[in-house]
């Protein structure tokens, strides 16, 4: 038995190498996309910890850490990411950042009830925290500095309006996650900016086929849908081929970004997407407490700090997808 | 004069055993027959609330999310009544997506070569899992749970260290990727109604595993297994390769699963999957599966993922509450396994 599997570990080891080389993408296609690198800062060495309530392996929370690990390369900071989906947890990684006598702490406030407390200890441990992406009403209850990010329920208002504008009758919001506050804003947002017919899907977002198949039973089940809004970016992508399976006519938009969506906008499969610029969250939380550690400035003078809504359409996607295939918007 | 009176003897009873069962008391004894009743109902049920649900477009995309649970669900059913459970089967199909877009996309293969690569490493995660099973005594359960979270943390990482993404690249324009696409992922058209290819491999891996299961040595060897491994291996049942074996056909389904992901969707996400080995083995139970081993079906493996995309999609084109979803697929769920469990009792009592 041992032999056979030799055997065909060898063929398959031939094969690659015998160079069945693809004559076109890959690798060597890859075009060498530049860093956002800004040298390095001469300032003591510190170490930061970032907490956040990401599920692993989501797109938009990676250019999150992206923007986290450039300001971390800049500001001579050592960054410490750590990320749990349950507010429990994340409570409890605050805590052991504090334990282990961090320099500073930028936190996610998804759910404040449970993290305030914790955020409170860590600022009388003497510990600067600054907060983003969620928790826009009650970061200045828990003491946090600064916040960066957007408010759900601003960019949710943005889309809807846009889609009203857009002449759209009856939009169908896609949530990919039961119970999840920011997602709800965001819905309620768009309904509430539209005005118009307005219905609610729930999918499962762990499964893509699943993804592509509900939104499109949705739209064979009401015909008179004709706008389709997603609240990320690999939603979207699916959305689309079931606007397609279903003979739909339905046009689709999106919340956030990835190197997938400058594509599609272009060729006009996408209306347009809502972008809340992830980067830039994480890149202002660490430079924040730099800043703070430094020179004692605070970004926002104590008010929170918007980096959305962007809306990104054909008008000006040719700049910002650039910099999206690069994995950094 | 006392005469020997010679009565003749009386003819034999038939055993009993050997008796001919009239076909209605057949047909109702087999495994997947309280599925097929409450695959029937549930059908009907939504045919009478939906009115999208009628044509069959709508059957056909119902049979395509059946199609995509119900492929693995023809491996984890087998492993299931061969006596074991396989908890990393969801997430491997998301490995095998992983490993031969990465492989290709970072070696500029042509996408054929990622293809043989992911199979041999999805076989090598079954024969792992199963050697682990058999040379260790302990219980699948735990074993592929293991498994599971190794594999939940390999796929994030390894696509993040050799990406640099959560997600993997565009490979739509690699070599080969339209020929896979084709075999895959592609669709056609019968009399107007779009079918997805994913249908028909489905057909072709049921058929394959119920004649496997109940027309060959190995069927028999299954069930032994299921039923008891000790007795087996005493009549000369090779317990281990056969559970191995299992592990590594459910592997094997979980790679032509991730290849339909890749080939359909072109860049894969590192953390889908998860949550889909328990509708994989919802789906065997339902479709009569028992959970000690020993005892189940293939074909009622496949009536329930399709119990299961009916109820997934039927909500949706019923336009019931979305905020109830979860509990309406739960109710049906339950519903389909009540009444599977009433339709074999009565059948049993017939008997």
């Amino acid at each position: 038995m041992w032999k056979r599997i030799t055997a065909v570990g060898l063929a398959l080891g031939l094969a690659v190498t015998a160079g069945a080389c693809s004559s076109s993408g890959g690798k060597k296609a890859e075009e060498d996309s530049a860093a956002v690198t800004a040298g390095k800062a001469n300032t003591p060495a510190i170490t930061i910890a970032m907490v956040t309530h990401a599920a692993p392996g989501d797109t938009f929370w990676d250019i999150i850490r992206k923007g986290a690990e450039s300001a971390a390369a800049k500001d001579n900071v050592t960054l410490k990411y750590s990320s749990d989906p349950t507010s429990a947890n994340q409570a409890n990684l605050i805590q052991s950042a504090i334990d282990s006598k961090v320099d500073g702490i930028a936190v996610t406030l998804p759910d404040p009830p449970a993290l305030i407390p914790v955020v409170k200890k860590a600022i009388a441990a003497g510990i600067p925290v600054i907060a983003f992406n969620a928790g826009i009403t009650s970061f200045e209850q828990s003491g946090a500095l600064a916040y960066f990010g957007s408010d759900e329920s601003v960019a949710g208002e943005a889309a809807g309006a846009r889609a009203k504008q857009d002449g759209a009758k009856h939009v169908l919001c896609v949530v990919q996650e039961q119970g999840q506050v920011q997602l709800e804003a965001r819905c309620d947002g768009v309904q509430k900016g539209f005005g118009g017919q307005y219905d609610k899907i729930y999918v499962n977002g762990r499964d893509e086929p699943s993804v592509q198949t509900t939104i499109a039973a949705k739209l064979q089940q009401d015909k008179s849908i004709d706008m389709v809004i997603t609240l990320g970016a690999p939603f979207a992508l699916r959305a689309i081929q079931s606007v397609k399976d279903s003979g739909s006519s339905a046009k689709v938009a999106t919340f956030d970004f990835n190197p997938q969506i400058p594509a599609q906008i272009k060729s006009g499969a996408l209306q347009w997407a809502i972008d809340q610029q992830p980067f830039l969250q994480g890149y202002s939380a660490i430079d924040g407490i730099w800043l703070y550690k430094t020179n004692g400035n605070i970004l926002g003078g104590g008010k929170p700090t918007l980096t959305g809504p962007y809306l990104v359409d054909k008008a000006n996607v040719d700049f910002v997808g650039k910099f999206a295939a690069a994995g950094t918007r | 004069m006392t005469t020997l009176q010679t009565r003749p003897a009386p003819a034999p009873a038939p055993d009993e055993r050997y008796a001919r069962r009239s076909l209605l008391s057949r047909l109702l004894t087999r495994p997947e027959v309280g599925a097929l009743v409450g695959a029937i109902v549930i059908y009907l049920v939504f045919f009478a609330v939906a009115p999208p649900f009628r044509p069959f477009e709508s059957l056909s995309s119902v049979l395509y999310v059946s199609s995509t649970f119900g492929i693995p669900a023809v491996a984890v059913a087998l492993l299931m009544i061969g006596g074991e459970f396989d908890l990393s089967a969801g997430v491997a199909v998301t490995s095998s997506a992983l490993v031969a877009s990465m492989f290709s996309y970072q070696f500029t293969t042509n996408m054929w070569i990622g293809v043989l690569v992911s199979l041999a490493v999805a076989l090598a995660v079954g024969f792992i899992n199963g050697l682990l099973v058999v040379k260790t005594g302990i219980p699948s359960f735990l074993v592929t749970l293991g498994t599971f979270f190794m594999l939940r943390g390999l796929n994030l990482a390894l696509t993040r260290s050799i990406t640099g993404n959560v997600a993997t690249n565009d490979v739509s324009n690699i070599d080969g990727f339209n020929s896979a696409r084709k075999v895959f992922a592609s669709s056609f058209s019968v009399g107007g109604v779009s079918i997805r290819i994913t249908l028909l491999w489905w057909i072709l891996f049921v058929i394959i595993g119920t004649y496997v299961l109940l027309r060959t040595r190995i069927g028999n060897w299954i069930f032994a297994v299921g039923g008891s491994a000790p007795s087996s291996r005493a009549v000369g049942v090779p317990v281990a390769r056969v559970k191995i074996g299992l592990f590594m056909a459910v592997g094997f389904m979980a790679w032509f699963t991730g290849m339909h992901i890749l080939f359909a969707f072109n860049t894969v996400q590192s953390g889908v999957g998860i949550g889909n080995e328990f509708i994989y083995i919802v789906a065997a139970v339902v479709g009569g599966c028992l959970l000690t081993g020993g005892y189940g079906s293939v074909i009622g493996a496949a009536i329930g993922a399709f119990i299961f995309g009916m109820a997934n999609q039927g909500i949706v084109y019923a336009g019931w509450n979305p905020d109830w979803f979860y509990f309406f697929l739960g109710a049906l769920l339950l519903g389909a396994i009540l009444l599977n469990s009433f339709v074999r009792r009565r059948a049993e009592a017939m008997r």
